[in-house]
């Protein structure tokens, strides 16, 4: 492989450094970058000078010194509030659910990283993601794969890049599981090997994605309702709840045929919230916009192939029928608890045809 | 030339040729000076004892503290160790603001221009914060320079509220030189405390505390050839500003501490070899400095320099510029790559650049003050290090403006 100067972006987590280190070893010219992105407001003090996520940059930047490349911090908290933490507020208003993390992937780290990088000279962006690219940097057609190791997979949540964005992305884990992820770091020496992985919202310092949520968009009470329309309950903010939700309803009185409740359906602007037996939330068919082939060309036939819905969730068998902008997904057997926002990302095998954002979904047809 | 090696090795990730351009934020330190605390390293005794070593180490102590007095128009009582710039800014900030008030208690009002360093700028506002003090912002003109009007205008709007004035001597981000004589003199007339952060000017400019009358002058030994955690506030006779450190009562009682013995003859030794050349000194970077504007206007044609022209106005060592539609930070990061080391101003301990608030208050918007770069000169650059930029910065600003469109 040619020497190429590679961004690697380091968020002062153990992959990405890993993956740093193996990039500037394969003989790459690597630049580290951390991005900075929080702006969280008790942290600013006398206008603009603090910011948060020391910890991380402090990480990120020793990570880099032991492996001896230069560093530096980008400032991208006015890209990230806009492009994924108000996206993510704007999602739930509307009665979907965000991936805040594929967001992130497809506007920050492979937009607005990755342009900046290009335009300073660099060939491509390195990042610590657990999945596999074939094919080298600059080339076309580069198929993304899943990981090996399968609990650790991100494929999903890279789903949502273009062919172009993959022709520059550089992601050198895919072919290690997590657990040799840690015992390389801690054999080169980084000091965080044994830092733990992160899973919260990243802009949610708390975990408390409600309370985030009703601070952002404030009280909005409504009904809850069975499929009959009869009212058996309220709410705060029809933000509160996601498609399968079956805990924290607060429903008034037992249903009729005293079987638990799920949610079905989110109605933002009645502020309507139904829910219903499990079977209700059975799902057939899927309509999903903005579609993204990166994978294979767009397809002008029906193609079938393996649907996953949302992130480290099962995958369907499913045919597909694209027509410009829009993508209908007939699942084989029926998938529970789709919610609109999430991505399907289609599969060949462990390979990534491409994604589109769920819309809207139907039952499963009756012959099922 | 050994000098010469010194600045190459302090420029992290650069290989083969490294322009270092960045003397204002710290200079390498002179052979004389590294000869002077490396052998006084081997020495023992703490200046405050009373037998025979502690006798040592105070005469070391005392020699070079007549050795700075001397060079900046002070007696040697008039000299107070400190470990920095930023801790005699807070100690004449504060101390004095604290010792007028304690006398006068309708004393409130702190005068202070809005482009200090951070040292006076945020002892100021921690005294608006916590001590009821009135922070009185000083504005500055186009190119940075406040005028001995706009603080006659500020002290008559109520003399008797005054506290204290800071002004810079050189501002150490646009090089921009303050009339701090008249300043000083304005303030005296009115018996008013005086204190001039003049960390960058003492290098450059021919800095008095008797000459100017100022009630306190701060002092560093690392901008100059010394090393850092040396630092200086010259104080008046007579002047007693309440001390911030309390302890042993070394210093006068203003600043207790044990005394940095070896730090302190280095920093003698410093100040001595650049008092003894800074004449000649000033003219060679103020010749390299012109150069360097020069070569980067033709370069770049759209660039601005920013703070005042070159001239008695400005530090001979500085050049900062604004480069429209370019990220300071990606100026930097193409320059660091090309081995050249410069600054953006201020970046936040996470190590994210900020827009300049000295930019801001000479009135420059935010992507003026994020876009711009200074670069600055010493004892050990030379004709190559500005040819070196000149080589250089035109690929690099063009490229720095597509990445931020």
């Amino acid at each position: 492989m040619s020497r190429l100067r590679v961004l690697a972006a380091m968020s002062g987590g153990v992959d990405s450094a890993v993956a740093a280190a193996r990039a500037a070893e394969a003989g790459h010219d690597v630049t580290g970058v951390h991005l900075a992105l929080s702006r969280n407001p008790s942290s600013y003090r006398t206008g603009a000078r603090g910011c948060c996520t020391l910890e991380d940059a402090r990480d990120a930047r020793r990570a880099a010194d032991v492996i001896g490349i230069p560093f530096y911090v980008w400032d991208l908290a006015d890209r990230f509030h806009t492009d994924v933490v108000q996206d993510f507020v704007d999602a739930y208003a509307r009665g979907n659910t965000p991936n805040p993390c594929l967001r992130c992937n497809e506007k920050i780290k492979f937009t607005a990283v990755l342009d900046r990088a290009v335009a300073l000279g660099f060939d491509a962006v390195c990042t610590g993601h657990h999945a596999q690219l074939q094919g080298s940097p600059g080339e076309a057609g580069r198929r993304l794969v899943r990981s090996v190791d399968a609990a650790k997979d991100q494929s999903y949540v890279l789903g949502v890049l273009t062919s172009e964005q993959l022709s520059r992305a550089m992601f050198p884990l895919g072919d290690t599981t997590k657990a040799e992820v840690r015992r390389e770091a801690a054999r080169r020496g980084l000091g965080v090997a044994d830092k733990p992985d992160s899973h919260d919202v990243c802009f949610i310092a708390d975990g408390d994605t409600q309370g985030f949520l009703r601070r952002q968009l404030g009280s909005a009470p409504g009904q809850l309702v069975e499929l009959d329309g009869a009212v058996v309950g309220s709410h705060d903010g029809s933000y509160g709840f996601t498609i399968g939700q079956r805990k924290g309803l607060r429903i008034e009185r037992p249903a009729a045929d005293g079987r638990p409740r799920y949610v079905l359906s989110i109605e933002p602007v009645s502020r309507t919230v139904t829910v219903g037996p499990a079977e209700a939330l059975d799902v057939g068919e899927i309509d999903a916009t903005g579609p993204v082939w990166s994978g294979c060309p767009s397809p002008s036939a029906p193609i079938d192939c393996l649907v996953q819905l949302r992130a480290h969730g099962e995958c369907y068998p499913a045919t597909c029928w694209t027509a410009g902008e829009e993508v209908t997904i007939r699942l084989r057997n029926p998938a529970r608890g789709v919610a609109a926002g999430q991505a399907a990302v289609f599969y060949d095998g462990d390979a990534v045809l491409g994604s589109a954002t769920i819309a809207r979904t139907r039952p499963a047809p009756d012959r099922c | 030339m050994s000098e010469r090696a010194a600045a190459d090795h302090s420029v992290a990730g650069g290989d083969g040729a490294a322009a270092y351009l960045d003397h204002a934020a710290t200079t390498p330190m002179l052979p004389a000076a590294v000869a002077a605390m490396t052998a006084e390293l081997a020495e023992l005794g703490n200046a405050s004892s009373l037998h025979n070593a502690g006798r040592r180490a105070r005469r070391v102590v005392e020699e070079s503290r007549e050795l700075i007095a001397e060079t900046y128009g002070a007696k040697p009582s008039e000299v107070v160790f400190t470990s920095g710039g930023t801790e005699a800014d807070n100690l004449a900030v504060k101390g004095l603001f604290w010792a007028r008030t304690a006398a006068e208690p309708g004393r409130r009002r702190v005068l202070a221009t809005a482009i200090e360093h951070h040292a006076v700028l945020d002892s100021v506002r921690w005294l608006a914060d916590h001590e009821d003090a009135d922070a009185d912002w000083l504005p500055v003109d186009g190119n940075g320079r406040l005028s001995v009007a706009t603080l006659a205008d500020a002290i008559e709007r109520d003399p008797a509220s005054v506290a204290m004035i800071s002004v810079m001597w050189a501002n150490n981000e646009v090089g921009t030189v303050q009339p701090i004589a008249e300043l000083a003199s304005l303030a005296a007339e009115y018996e008013i405390p005086f204190h001039s952060d003049a960390v960058q000017a003492a290098g450059q400019l021919p800095v008095s505390l008797a000459a100017t009358g100022a009630t306190a002058l701060t002092i560093t030994a690392h901008k100059i050839g010394g090393p850092v955690g040396a630092g200086a506030l010259l104080l008046s006779k007579g002047a007693e500003p309440v001390p911030v450190l309390h302890g042993g009562g070394q210093e006068r009682d203003v600043r207790s501490g044990t005394l940095d013995v070896p730090a302190i003859r280095a920093f003698a030794a410093a100040v001595e070899v650049t008092a003894g050349r800074r004449p000649d000194e000033a003219k060679r970077l103020a010749a390299l400095r012109d150069d360097l504007i020069a070569q980067v206007l033709a370069a770049v044609p759209d660039a601005i320099l920013n703070g005042s022209p070159p001239g008695p106005d400005r530090l001979p060592a500085n050049a900062h510029f604004s480069f429209p539609g370019c990220e300071g930070d990606a100026l930097l990061m193409l320059l660091d790559a090309r081995g050249i080391a410069c600054s953006t101003g201020s970046a936040c301990t996470a190590g994210v650049a900020q827009p300049s608030h000295v930019l801001l208050a000479m009135g420059a918007d935010e992507a003026r003050a994020r876009g711009s770069l200074r670069f600055s000169l010493g004892h050990s650059s030379e004709q190559a290090d500005v040819d070196a930029l000149g080589a250089v910065i035109g690929e690099v600003a063009e490229r720095a403006r597509r990445a931020a469109r």
